[in-house]
């Protein structure tokens, strides 16, 4: 099981899904009409580490984060 | 050092704490950067998300770059709702020599902007509304989509 948490402004709980890779969370993600504006601008970090790759493997208790824009300060 | 604050900064205090806490250190510089909110749009204020964990290890990556230069990096930052002429931010560079110093901030501020786990909601009218158009995607971004 992978969880995947929404931070900041997208409006989504948290997500309990069996997938091996981001390639999986991006198709399920693409079905969500809501998410559609947050896929192409937000970041993704796998147990806080951001990554750079939709094949990036992921195990069972692994934890994505979607992060969108950000303006500190 | 990173800290974190519910609400307003107290600045004076903040920057009078982080001076003595480096009065002996031998540093020749201390460059501090403080972020006030100001009146535009019509906004009562700003509040702000913080996620931590990453907030933590990307610090941590700038400190260590100012270790390599001789430098130490302080940040202090709000959780929640700082209202109009209240101060959210706060970023100081100690270094041996003012050079390093000036342009440490400089870089450490432009990354923190671009970087930093934070995200900004204009307060307006009783409504928390996010500041998309002021916000900058992390490098990166858009893998998903």
């Amino acid at each position: 099981m992978v969880r995947v948490e929404f931070l900041g402004p997208i409006q989504k709980e948290p997500l309990e899904l069996y997938i091996t890779n981001l390639n999986e969370l991006a198709e399920i993600l693409k079905k969500d009409a809501t998410m559609q504006e947050w896929l192409e601008n937000s970041a993704v970090a796998v147990n806080d580490t951001l990554v750079s790759s939709r094949d990036f493997p992921l195990k069972d208790g692994d934890r994505v984060a979607l992060l969108p824009p950000v303006c500190g300060g | 050092m990173l800290y974190l604050y519910d609400g307003a900064l107290d600045v004076p205090r903040i920057l009078k704490e982080w001076y003595e806490q480096e009065t002996s250190s031998n540093y020749g510089a201390y460059i501090p950067f403080v972020g006030t909110v100001r009146s535009e749009g019509g906004i009562d204020g700003l509040s702000f998300d913080i996620y931590e964990p990453i907030l933590n290890s990307w610090f941590d990556a700038w400190s260590e770059k100012a270790k390599a230069k001789g430098a130490i990096i302080k940040m202090a930052h709000s959780r929640g709702d700082v209202m109009l002429h209240e101060s959210s931010y706060i970023a100081a560079v100690f270094s041996p020599k003012r050079r390093v110093a000036l342009e440490f901030i400089d870089e450490f501020v432009e990354d923190f902007k671009a970087s930093a786990p934070i995200w900004k909601y204009d307060l307006k009218g009783g409504k928390r509304i996010y500041a998309l158009d002021r916000s900058t995607a992390i490098k990166g971004s858009g893998i998903l989509q």
